[in-house]
């Protein structure tokens, strides 16, 4: 492991002041993620800006009805918090469905919207890969793909995003609050990753150097009606094979609202608009469900070993909404 | 991967710091290399052996200790970063002629072969029972909004961070049950 300077900033301004002076400085939160990277060889900072003892801990509740969670809450904290329970149980069960209980203990909110894909060739100094090494080539694409991407990915990157509670915020339309060196900036979470497209090394649309402080949650009474459903390998302490997080709002039968996004698919967390609009307005069946996921995964291009990602995805959207709607 | 000409460099100030942290209730003060991770701090540094290094990528739990409490991995923490906090390693459950009544319920129930896991067991357990006593669903709680019971699947699930090559798991999982039920 390459040798590091370790700054404990005193705050926001001067964690971001530090990233911006320091080109190869990175920031350190639970470090479940990048110290691994870093006994891999994969990241190298030679400074790290350890952002965990910054007042940005706490859950509040906002007069909109939202909810706004700082970056350094702990996962196990979160998950365990009594609001995020009763209104936004997708949120508790995508958590709750990640790593282990030490590892929940350590990792931070900010910090699990901004882990690195777990495609092996990545963590893999030996192999191509155009994430690490930009103009190296992609030894997934015709590799062991049997986890990487069957959306959206191009010719120079297959990997996924491997967070589960990403997928969840994408799910409830979260805000992510950055600090950015010229101040604060909110970012829909639609449009704070990126496509892989020919700069996967590009993993979301904020300049390096930006710090996540806060997600915001908008209020959305039906959230109530929600959860996550991962399918691993093995029953836990494991990757998503596929997931789904699902918020499901029904008036009689009728579907009123519904919102979806999936992991395991792509190089970001998965909103899947095409199956929303295929269900709303429709008096819900697990048909329609199963047909909603087909128009959504109408376009997937599965690679060599993952096709089964597309059945396995169509079932836990249907078993998903169908223990939704009968709850 | 992680050796190579790096691992060479000589260490100046500005790579290694001064790290003043609790260890099993006694103030301990040690300057180290800013890569030292917390288990390696203790274990070649502290003399205390008992968190053990299995994968050291955070992936087999027997690295497991409580930092101000919690259970946490330490081959993936920096010691650098936990100065002024507490960690207790499976030295301090107890004190050095008592067990405690986890690693009691260990010995009656044969939970371990080799042992190699079961510094991080304990500390796991340990941590786990605090978390269910303070009410925290996991992933097989049915209803998120009341404390869970503490049946088998749930201490299975709680405590899928610790591997045992071994396979004690069954015995793991009741020699658990018997001090959460005692307690």
């Amino acid at each position: 492991m390459k040798a590091f300077r370790y700054h404990r900033p005193a705050n926001v301004a001067e964690a971001v002041a530090v990233l911006a002076a320091e080109p190869q400085a990175a920031y350190l939160g639970g470090g479940t993620n990048l110290v691994d990277l870093m006994k891999l060889g994969v990241q190298r900072p030679d400074v790290l800006v350890d952002v965990t003892r910054l007042p940005l801990d706490t859950v509040e509740e906002l007069p909109d009805g939202g909810l706004r969670i700082g970056a350094t809450v702990r996962n196990s904290d979160l998950a365990a918090h009594p609001v995020v329970r009763r209104a936004y149980p997708v949120l508790a069960r995508a958590l709750l469905a990640a790593a282990s209980g030490q590892l929940r203990n350590m990792a931070t909110t900010g910090g699990n919207l901004l882990q690195r894909t777990r495609c092996v060739y990545f963590q893999d100094t030996g192999k191509a890969c155009n994430k690490r090494e930009p103009g190296s080539g992609c030894a997934a694409l015709h590799g062991q793909n049997r986890d990487l991407a069957v959306l959206d990915w191009s010719e120079q990157c297959v990997a996924t995003h491997p967070s589960d509670l990403a997928v969840a915020l994408a799910a409830l339309d979260t805000v992510v609050e950055v600090h950015e060196a010229d101040g604060p900036r909110d970012i829909p979470i639609a449009e704070f990753y990126r496509s892989p497209g020919t700069h996967p090394e590009r993993e979301t649309t904020v300049a390096r150097g930006a710090l996540i402080t806060a997600v915001r949650l908008p209020p959305l009474p039906a959230a109530r009606r929600s959860t996550y459903l991962k399918v691993r390998d093995r029953a836990s302490f494991a990757f998503a094979a596929g997931s789904v997080a699902a918020v499901l709002d029904l008036d009689g039968d009728v579907v009123r609202d519904v919102r979806l996004a999936y992991g395991a698919v792509a190089h970001r967390p998965w909103r899947a608009y095409r199956a929303e609009e295929a269900l709303r307005g429709r008096p819900f069946s697990p048909e329609l469900a199963a047909r909603a996921a087909d128009a959504e995964l109408a376009e997937a291009r599965p690679l060599r070993h993952n096709g089964f990602k597309l059945p396995l995805t169509r079932a836990i959207t249907v078993r998903a909404l169908t223990e939704l709607a009968s709850s | 991967m992680q050796g190579g000409p790096e691992n060479t460099t000589t260490i100046d100030e500005r790579h290694s710091s001064r790290v003043t942290f609790e260890v099993n209730g006694a103030s301990r003060e040690v300057t180290l290399d800013n890569r030292t991770t917390v288990l390696d701090a203790l274990r070649e540094h502290l003399d205390l052996t008992g968190a053990k290094k299995g994968c050291d990528h955070g992936q087999c739990g027997s690295c497991t200790v409580l930092l101000d409490g919690r259970r946490v991995k330490s081959c993936l923490i920096f010691a650098v970063t936990v100065d002024g906090r507490s960690v207790v390693t499976v030295e301090g459950l107890a004190g050095p002629d008592e067990l405690s009544p986890l690693q009691a319920a260990f010995i009656a129930h044969d939970a371990f072969q080799c042992g190699y896991c079961t510094p991080g067991q304990l500390c796991s357990a340990r941590g786990m029972l605090d978390e269910v006593s303070q009410g925290w669903p996991s992933a097989v709680t049915d209803d998120l909004n009341t404390s869970a019971e503490l049946t088998d699947a749930e201490i299975r699930e709680r405590m899928a961070g610790n591997l045992c090559r071994c396979a004690a798991y069954p015995h793991i999982v009741a020699a658990v049950r018997e001090t959460a039920a005692s307690s």
